[in-house]
């Protein structure tokens, strides 16, 4: 039995702001979600993003917060059920951080922020939105993982182990769950024109089938798909919008 | 809160379980809550859903003490 979308749920993109994340919320609102934009320190961008979504007549709202600070999951979901004014029935797990290097010379730090950032806030923000689709029988977790993860990239030891564990944490807590009419999936980009990737080199893009860089659109699109009504039967996998790459 | 009764926790356990899937008729004190099949995930729900009718918080070590319908509503009149 496929569950309804409840009236008045809404979404929540970490790292909104820009690139990926910012083109996933806009997707959500065009599928009439109203839309809590999250971002760390880009105020005018997740401005921008907010007023993009609102001039094409969907709801927006920005939030600032640091998901990589285990006090903001719960405040995050709380602000954003506040502003939109019902709970959050659909999380994307957007925001992330690379600190590259090769492993024989990753520093503590350079592991912990990207641990903490990629797979640990996408756990604690995951465990509590599904406080609320638990109750709702209804929800939508999309966790954006890489290509870079289930596949190797020299230099990102720290950025893959984050990424495929996104991928794992996501198999399991989507069997956890799947009774309740909530699905939990992952959506593996590969190389995505954004800000983050300008410093790919070119002979990397060369290995891409599809022969181009993806664009935010591209992935926001599955995302999109994902958190439908009409996805209600997936769970627990994860979609590779990567041209070919992982193939 | 004191002046929480039995028959309140009772009718909010039952109506929880209800909707968890076990039959109305099977649910009593007495009845153990794996034979109503309910499991691990439907404990989670029914400790959020105390917690939100009577604000008492249960511990998953709480929970994990809970064997049967008359051990969750004791639980939660005691903690009340």
């Amino acid at each position: 039995m496929s569950h309804a979308r409840p009236e008045g749920a809404s979404a929540l993109v970490t790292g909104g702001s820009r690139g990926i994340g910012a083109a996933i919320a806009g997707a959500l609102a065009a599928d009439g979600w109203p839309v809590a934009v999250n971002y760390r320190s880009a105020a005018a961008e997740a401005a921008a993003t907010v007023a993009s979504i609102e001039a094409s007549g969907g709801r927006a709202v920005a939030i600032a917060g640091d998901v990589a600070d285990p006090a903001v999951a719960a405040l995050l979901l709380d602000a954003a059920a506040e502003a939109l004014g019902g709970p959050v029935l659909a999380l994307v797990n957007n925001a992330g951080v690379r600190a590259d290097g090769l492993a024989l010379s990753l520093s503590d730090e350079d592991w912990r922020i990207v641990l903490d950032t990629n797979l640990g806030s996408t756990y604690r923000l995951t465990r509590v939105a599904l406080r609320a689709m638990i109750r709702a029988r209804f929800g939508r977790v999309i966790n954006i993982a890489s290509v870079v993860g289930p596949r190797a990239n020299a230099g990102q030891a720290n950025y893959a182990a984050s990424k495929a564990a996104v991928i794992a944490f996501t198999k399991t807590a989507a069997v956890e769950v799947a009774r309740r009419g909530v699905t939990i999936n992952a959506v593996a980009p590969g190389l995505i024109a954004t800000d983050m990737t300008q410093d790919i080199p070119e002979a990397f893009r060369e290995k891409v089938p599809a022969g181009r860089a993806g664009t935010p659109e591209e992935v926001a699109a599955a995302v999109a798909f994902l958190a439908s009504e009409r996805a209600g039967y997936i769970t627990g996998s994860t979609v590779y919008v990567d041209g070919g790459l992982s193939a | 809160m004191a002046d929480l009764t039995t028959e309140q926790i009772e009718k909010v356990i039952t109506d929880s379980l209800i909707s968890f899937g076990a039959n109305a008729e099977d649910i009593n004190r007495d009845a153990e809550l794996a034979a109503l099949d309910i499991d691990s995930l439907d404990l989670a729900e029914l400790s959020q859903i105390i917690e939100e009718h009577f604000g008492v918080e249960l511990t998953s070590a709480d929970v994990a003490e809970i064997t049967t319908v008359g051990d969750a509503i004791d639980l939660v009149a005691e903690r009340g």
